[in-house]
C-alpha cells in the first residue's frame, strides 16, 4: 500500500522544513500576494488557448482540442542530483543502443543466454527486415523518451524507456516559455540550466547521422498528419528547427532515393524525423493499407540512402517484456554497474511469477506489455473489487501478454489545485539524443497527476504539466 | 517548399476571399431589396455561382430567407460562408508551422466565431452587420499576412490565392448585377437607377471609389469600367489579374512559363483595354471568356506548383 506519509515530496522534507533547493521558491511564494499568482494562472490558460498549444483527444468531435493543464510550481532538481539522474541516462541509453545494434546483427547476447532468444526473436517488435542492415553510427535510438520517477531522496526509478516516438518535448519547451513569460523575477533569483536549445540539439544530432557522404543532408519532420493528437508537437518541432514538416503523400521514391514533392521540383531527403510508427512507414513493406507511409521508403532505408529517427525495430528494446533484462545489457555491454534502478517486474508469462502476481493482485501495478498511455493497467491498491477480478480473468487467459510490478510511492510536489497548494504525484521525462555523441537537455517534461491520489500522469487522463529546473551550482 | 504546403495556403486564402465576395454579394441583394421595386436577386446569386441544383434539392423558392440560410450557415453547401470558413481554417491547420502565429490565430478564431455566430441574427435588421463582420474578418487576415509574414514564397502563394479568387469573383458579380439592372431597361449608357447602381457600388466598397474617380453621376458603362479597368480600383479586375502576375513571377520554377505567359497576357489586355472595346464585343461574352481564363490559369497553377508531382 501506498501510505501518504511515506510518500517523498520534492519540496517539504519529512519535518517540516523546506528543502533547500525550495528555499528560494517558497520564499517568492511567501511573499507574492495570491491575487497576482491567480491572476497570472488566468493569463497562462488564455495564452495556451489562444497560441492552441492543445492536444487532439481520439474519439471526441472532429477539430476539438483540449489544453494540457499548465501548473506554475515547478519542479525543482538540484544540479547534484541531475548530473547523477543524467549520468544513469547516457549509461541506459547507450547501451539499449547497443542491444539494438546486437540485435539486428550478431545477436550475442541471446547466444550467452542472458536474454532468452525467443524473447526479442518473437517479439512483435521485432523487425526481421533490419536484420544486418548497417545504420549510420550504429544509433538506432537517436531521440529517448525515458520516463523516471522517484521513490525516496536519490532513489530514481526508470519506469520506460520509450525508444519509439517518445513525444511532450514541445510541453517542456513551452512550459518554460510560459514560466519566464509569467514570472520573469523567479529566473534573475534562481539560476535555473536552459532548455530552449533543444530544437537546436536535436537538429545537430540528426544532421549528424545522415547517410554516409552526405554534406549538406535534408532533413524533414514526417507527421501522420493534422488530425494525430501530437500535430502541435510536430509542427512546433519543425518550425523551431526550420525544416519542412511533412506527410507521406509528399515523399515518393526514385531510383533507390527519397524525394519530397516541392514547388521547384523534387527535392532529395535524408534524414528523417519520423513521428509514425514502424508499421505505418510503408505499405509494401509493413501494413499494406496505410495511407500515412511512403511505398518503397524500407529499401532506400536498406539501401543506406536515407536515415530514420528513429530506426525501424526499436520497439524490441523498450517493450515491457525486455524491460526486465536493462540492467543485464548495461553489465553486458558496458561492463558496468546500473547507475539507475530498474523496477522489479513480475513476467507473468513464468509460471511462478504469475502465481505471486494473482496473489497479491491487490498490491501490484498490472500492465500490458505492449499497452501505452496509461490505458489497459490496474493499479492494485486503488482498484476496486470488480476490476480486480476482471484482470485476474485476463492474466489467466493470457499471461503472456502482461507483466506486473510493485505499486512505487512516487514522489510528489506541490500543485494548485482548487483548495489551494497540495502535493500530487509526478515523473520526469527526460529527452534523450544520440548521435556522435550523447546530449540532453538538463531536466525534461515534468508530468503530474493532478486528481488527488492518482498515480496516472499521461495527458489523456487527466495529467498536466510542470516547467522542471535543474539549478546551477 | 512542399508542394502540398503551398496547396493548403492558397486554398487558404481562396477560401477567405470567397467568404468576403460571398458576403458582399449577399449584401448588394438585400441592399437592393431595400429599394423600392428592386429586384434583389436572390435567385441569380445561385445561378451566377453554379448552386441552382443544390439550392433546389433543399429549397423550393429562392427567398431571401432560403437563399440567405443556403449561402451562410449551411454546412452542406460548400460554397456557403461557413463551409468556406471552416475549409479556410482547415487549411491553416494543416500549414500552422509555415505561417505566423498571428495569421493561425486570426483564422481560427474567425472559424470559432463563425460557427458560434447566432443564427437568428440572420433574420432581422442585423444581418447588414454580420455581412460587414465577414469583411472585416477578410480584412483582418490579409492584413495580418501583409503585416507578419516574411516575404517569401509562402506569402505569395497566399496573395496568389487572394487575387485568382478576387478576380473570378469580381468578374461573375458584374455579370450577374449589369444584366440585372441593364438588360431591355435602358441603354448602357444613360443615367440608371442611382440607388440601385448606389448599392452595387457600396457592396464592393467602390462607392466613394467612384465619386472620386469620375465625379460624375454613375453611368453603367463607368461602373463597369471601374470594376474592370481601373489601375487604382483595389477589387478591379486590372488589380486583380496584375497581382496575379507579379507574384507568379516571384514564384516560378521550370515548368511554370506558359503559365506565366498567359497571366501576363491577361494582365495586358486589362492594362491596354479599352471599355468601348468590350461593349463592342459583348459585356457578357467578355467577362464569360474572362473567367474561363481565369479558371483555366488556376488549372495550370495547381498542375505546375500545388499538386503531387508524379514520380516520373
Amino acid at each position: 500500500m501506498v501510505h501518504p506519509s511515506s510518500i517523498y515530496d520534492e519540496m517539504n522534507g519529512a519535518d517540516g522544513t523546506v528543502r533547500a533547493h525550495y528555499a528560494g521558491y517558497q520564499k517568492w511564494l511567501a511573499e507574492t500576494p495570491p491575487e497576482r499568482i491567480a491572476q497570472k494562472r488566468a493569463e497562462a490558460d488564455l495564452v495556451f488557448h489562444r497560441v492552441g498549444i492543445t492536444f487532439a483527444v481520439y474519439g471526441e468531435e472532429e477539430g476539438k482540442e483540449r489544453l494540457i493543464p499548465f501548473d506554475v510550481v515547478p519542479r525543482i532538481i538540484p544540479a547534484q542530483e541531475w548530473k547523477q539522474l543524467a549520468a544513469g541516462l547516457r549509461q541506459r541509453v547507450k547501451a539499449l543502443n547497443m542491444f539494438l545494434h546486437d540485435v539486428y546483427h550478431d545477436q550475442n547476447i541471446l547466444k550467452t543466454g542472458r536474454i532468452p532468444a525467443e524473447q526479442v526473436l518473437s517479439n512483435s517488435q521485432y523487425r526481421p527486415e533490419m536484420q544486418g542492415v548497417d545504420v549510420p553510427g550504429g544509433i538506432y535510438a537517436h531521440i529517448a523518451g525515458v520516463d523516471v520517477v522517484r521513490a525516496g531522496a536519490g532513489e530514481f526509478y526508470v519506469l520506460e524507456d520509450n525508444l519509439r516516438v517518445p513525444s511532450g518535448v514541445s510541453y517542456m519547451l513551452e512550459d518554460r516559455r510560459m514560466m519566464m513569460r509569467l514570472f520573469p523575477e523567479l529566473f534573475s533569483r534562481h539560476r535555473v540550466a536552459p532548455v530552449e536549445h533543444y530544437p537546436d540539439m536535436l537538429l545537430a544530432n540528426l544532421r549528424a547521422v545522415a547517410p554516409q557522404g552526405v554534406v549538406d543532408p535534408t532533413v524533414i519532420v514526417l507527421t501522420p498528419g493534422a488530425y494525430n493528437s501530437a500535430y502541435f508537437e510536430h509542427a512546433f518541432l519543425a518550425q523551431q528547427m526550420g525544416v519542412e514538416l511533412v506527410e507521406g503523400q509528399d515523399l515518393f521514391v526514385r531510383d533507390e532515393h527519397l524525394y519530397m514533392r516541392t514547388t521547384q521540383g523534387p527535392q532529395r531527403v535524408d534524414v528523417i524525423y519520423r513521428r509514425i510508427d514502424d508499421d505505418f512507414l510503408d505499405p509494401l513493406a509493413f501494413r499494406a493499407d496505410s495511407m500515412l507511409g511512403v511505398p518503397g521508403l524500407l529499401q532506400v532505408y536498406r539501401a543506406g540512402h536515407v536515415t530514420l529517427a528513429n530506426a525501424i525495430g526499436t520497439g524490441v528494446a523498450d517493450d515491457k517484456s525486455i524491460y526486465p533484462y536493462v540492467p543485464d545489457m548495461i553489465r553486458f555491454y558496458l561492463g558496468e554497474e546500473p547507475l539507475l534502478n530498474n523496477v522489479p517486474t513480475y513476467m507473468c508469462r513464468k509460471k511462478e511469477d504469475l502465481a505471486y502476481v494473482l496473489a497479491h493482485l491487490d498490491e501490484l501495478v498490472v500492465k500490458e506489455v505492449h499497452g501505452a498511455g496509461g490505458y489497459g493497467m490496474l493499479i492494485g491498491p486503488r482498484a476496486s473489487k470488480d476490476e480486480i477480478a476482471r484482470f485476474r480473468q485476463l492474466l489467466t487467459d493470457n499471461p503472456e501478454g502482461y507483466i506486473a510490478q510493485p505499486t512505487l510511492s512516487l514522489s510528489a510536489c506541490p500543485t494548485f489545485v482548487e483548495q489551494g497548494i497540495a502535493p500530487r504525484h509526478i515523473d520526469l521525462r527526460p529527452f534523450v539524443l544520440s548521435g556522435k555523441d550523447i546530449n540532453m537537455v538538463p531536466g525534461g517534461l515534468t508530468r503530474v497527476a493532478l486528481r488527488e491520489g492518482s498515480l496516472v500522469v499521461n495527458s489523456s487522463q487527466g495529467g498536466g504539466t510542470k516547467d522542471t529546473w535543474v539549478l546551477e551550482e | 517548399m512542399l508542394s502540398r504546403t503551398a496547396d493548403h495556403l492558397y486554398w487558404m486564402a481562396r477560401y477567405i476571399e470567397r467568404a468576403e465576395n460571398i458576403a458582399r454579394m449577399l449584401d448588394v441583394n438585400y441592399r437592393m431589396s431595400m429599394v423600392p421595386e428592386g429586384d434583389a436577386g436572390w435567385g441569380a446569386t445561385l445561378s451566377i455561382n453554379g448552386l441552382e441544383q443544390a439550392f433546389r434539392a433543399k429549397h423550393d423558392e429562392a427567398t431571401a430567407e432560403a437563399v440567405l440560410n443556403f449561402m451562410v450557415f449551411d454546412g452542406d453547401n460548400p460554397s456557403s460562408i461557413l463551409s468556406c470558413l471552416r475549409m479556410a481554417r482547415e487549411n491553416a491547420h494543416a500549414v500552422r508551422g509555415t505561417i505566423t502565429s498571428e495569421m493561425w490565430e486570426t483564422t481560427n478564431d474567425t472559424w470559432l466565431r463563425m460557427r458560434d455566430y447566432p443564427r437568428w441574427k440572420l433574420a432581422g435588421s442585423e444581418i447588414g452587420e454580420f455581412f460587414e463582420w465577414v469583411k472585416f474578418r477578410s480584412h483582418l487576415s490579409r492584413g495580418v499576412t501583409l503585416g507578419t509574414m516574411l516575404r517569401d514564397e509562402a506569402f505569395h502563394f497566399i496573395r496568389l490565392g487572394t487575387f485568382l479568387e478576387r478576380a473570378d469573383a469580381t468578374a461573375r458579380f458584374i455579370d450577374v448585377k449589369y444584366h440585372m439592372l441593364v438588360d431591355g431597361k435602358a441603354p448602357p449608357d444613360a443615367a440608371a437607377d442611382y440607388y440601385q447602381w448606389s448599392a452595387l457600388l457600396r457592396s464592393v466598397s467602390a462607392f466613394e471609389v467612384y465619386r472620386k474617380v469620375y465625379r460624375d453621376l454613375i453611368t453603367p458603362v463607368k461602373v463597369t469600367e471601374l470594376l474592370i479597368l481601373n489601375e487604382q480600383m483595389p477589387r478591379s479586375l486590372r488589380t486583380s489579374m496584375v497581382e496575379v502576375y507579379e507574384n507568379l513571377q516571384a514564384v516560378s520554377n521550370y515548368r511554370s512559363k506558359e503559365t506565366q505567359r498567359r497571366a501576363g497576357e491577361l494582365q495586358a489586355s486589362l492594362k491596354f483595354g479599352r471599355i468601348e472595346d468590350v461593349f463592342a464585343r459583348g459585356l457578357h461574352e467578355y467577362l464569360t471568356q474572362f473567367i474561363v481564363r481565369v479558371n483555366e490559369l488556376g488549372n495550370r497553377i495547381s498542375n505546375d506548383f500545388l499538386v503531387p508531382m508524379s514520380a516520373s
